[in-house]
């Protein structure tokens, strides 16, 4: 039977380094992908999942499991990707305007260089892409705390006590803050939802 | 699609459509309710009572009911984001930075930053003990006060004196002469060494 989340923290707070190698093995694909739907690029989220794990390893001594692990674990995910976003935000505003234009970096990770190889339908394939690209960048649209309790709410599964813990808010304002979230994209993804309703 | 159009949920908007519906006027204040309750009813989340009022609600409400719909749209176009997978490096950059931590030190080790300060300040600890332990200077009594009052303009001319030139042309005195009057000195008093 797998060990609980809390158990094998404890067991790393007893010096069990095995056990922190079961929490990164577990957390380690949650975390990077809600970092990434965050800051929107790959290498800063690993990074910055490098950093939530060195938080927790620090913390072991003074673990006591008081509340759910995974709500401690996004808390610090989400404070990091909130600074990082707003650094990120004024590092932006300091780039000239001038500045040539590059291609997003989600668009590079997830790209083939042959599409026609993998994708005998070229055509199919560019409107997929085009599908996803519009989803995600109606997501990064979304101010950062909205982003957040979506990412949280909708990929991790997290339940409302839970992602309010995570939010510092209460359960009625993060139900406020998904309603109006849901609205921008049902705005934003207008045409798609459209051909969802056909 | 007129959810669309409007781009907001209005209340107003909800009232308005709940009328053309045949509905009562109370639809504007239950369909502002039922706002926060629209996400828990679209995932599932919703206690049983809270589901039948919101279904209760969706069957007089159109507005409401084309939300629920788009939200659920919505729900499922995100769907469609794929995952990413961690870089191959990346546990081993975490491990590499869990190897870097520094160890937890004992409460002592406080006290010992290095082996340097230690040394140190045990040297200056040894110092301070012997200080405290040398027996205090003898106090002079009155008698040797007078003769150090007494010696004392002498000891103020010293500089004069050391360099005063008719003394050293002075003849020194031979060592042999010395001898002879220390062998003398013996001979004339044989009682001192008893």
């Amino acid at each position: 039977m797998a060990r609980s989340d809390v158990q094998l923290m404890l067991d790393v707070k007893a010096g069990d380094e095995q056990s922190f190698a079961l929490l990164l093995h577990r957390y380690r694909s949650p975390l990077i992908n809600f970092l990434y739907r965050m800051v929107r690029n790959r290498e800063q989220a690993e990074d910055l999942a490098q950093e939530v794990f060195i938080r927790v390893y620090r913390a072991r001594e003074d673990y006591v499991p008081s509340a759910k692990f995974t709500t401690w674990l996004f808390r610090i995910a989400t404070n990091l990707a909130l600074n990082s976003v707003r650094d990120n935000r004024y590092q932006r505003m300091e780039i000239s305007l001038d500045a040539p234009v590059t291609t997003d970096a989600e668009d590079g990770d997830e790209k083939t260089m042959d599409v026609a190889e993998k994708h005998p339908n070229i055509e199919q394939h560019l409107i997929e892409e085009a599908r996803r690209k519009m989803i995600r960048q109606a997501i990064e649209k979304l101010p950062e705390k909205q982003r957040a309790a979506v990412l949280l709410h909708k990929y991790q599964e997290l339940d409302y006590g839970e992602i309010s813990k995570i939010l510092e808010c209460s359960e009625s304002a993060l139900k406020s803050l998904l309603f109006r979230a849901y609205e921008t994209l049902r705005v934003e993804l207008a045409p798609l939802v459209a051909q969802q309703g056909k | 699609m007129t959810g669309l159009k409007t781009g907001h949920y209005n209340p107003g908007a909800a009232g308005k459509a709940a009328e053309e519906a045949g509905s009562e006027g109370k639809e504007d204040m239950s369909c502002g309710r039922m706002e926060k309750k629209i996400m828990g009813y679209v995932d599932g989340r919703l206690k049983e009572g809270e589901r039948l009022e919101m279904e209760k609600h969706l069957s007089t409400c159109a507005v409401c009911q084309l939300r629920v719909n788009e939200f659920r749209a919505v729900d499922v176009l995100l769907d469609e984001v794929p995952m990413i997978e961690p870089s191959a490096a990346f546990d081993v950059r975490v491990w590499a930075r869990v190897a870097a931590e520094p160890a937890k030190q004992s409460w002592w080790a406080w006290f010992a930053p290095s082996p340097r300060v230690a040394f140190a300040a045990s040297m200056l600890v040894l110092a301070m003990m012997w200080l405290g332990s040398r027996p205090p200077e003898p106090s002079l009594n009155a008698s040797e006060v007078e003769t150090i009052n007494q010696n004392m303009q002498v000891l103020e001319n010293y500089d004069v004196i050391s360099d005063f030139a008719p003394l050293s042309e002075l003849p020194q005195p031979a060592q042999g002469d010395d001898i002879d009057d220390a062998n003398q000195n013996q001979s004339t008093n044989p009682n001192q060494q008893m």
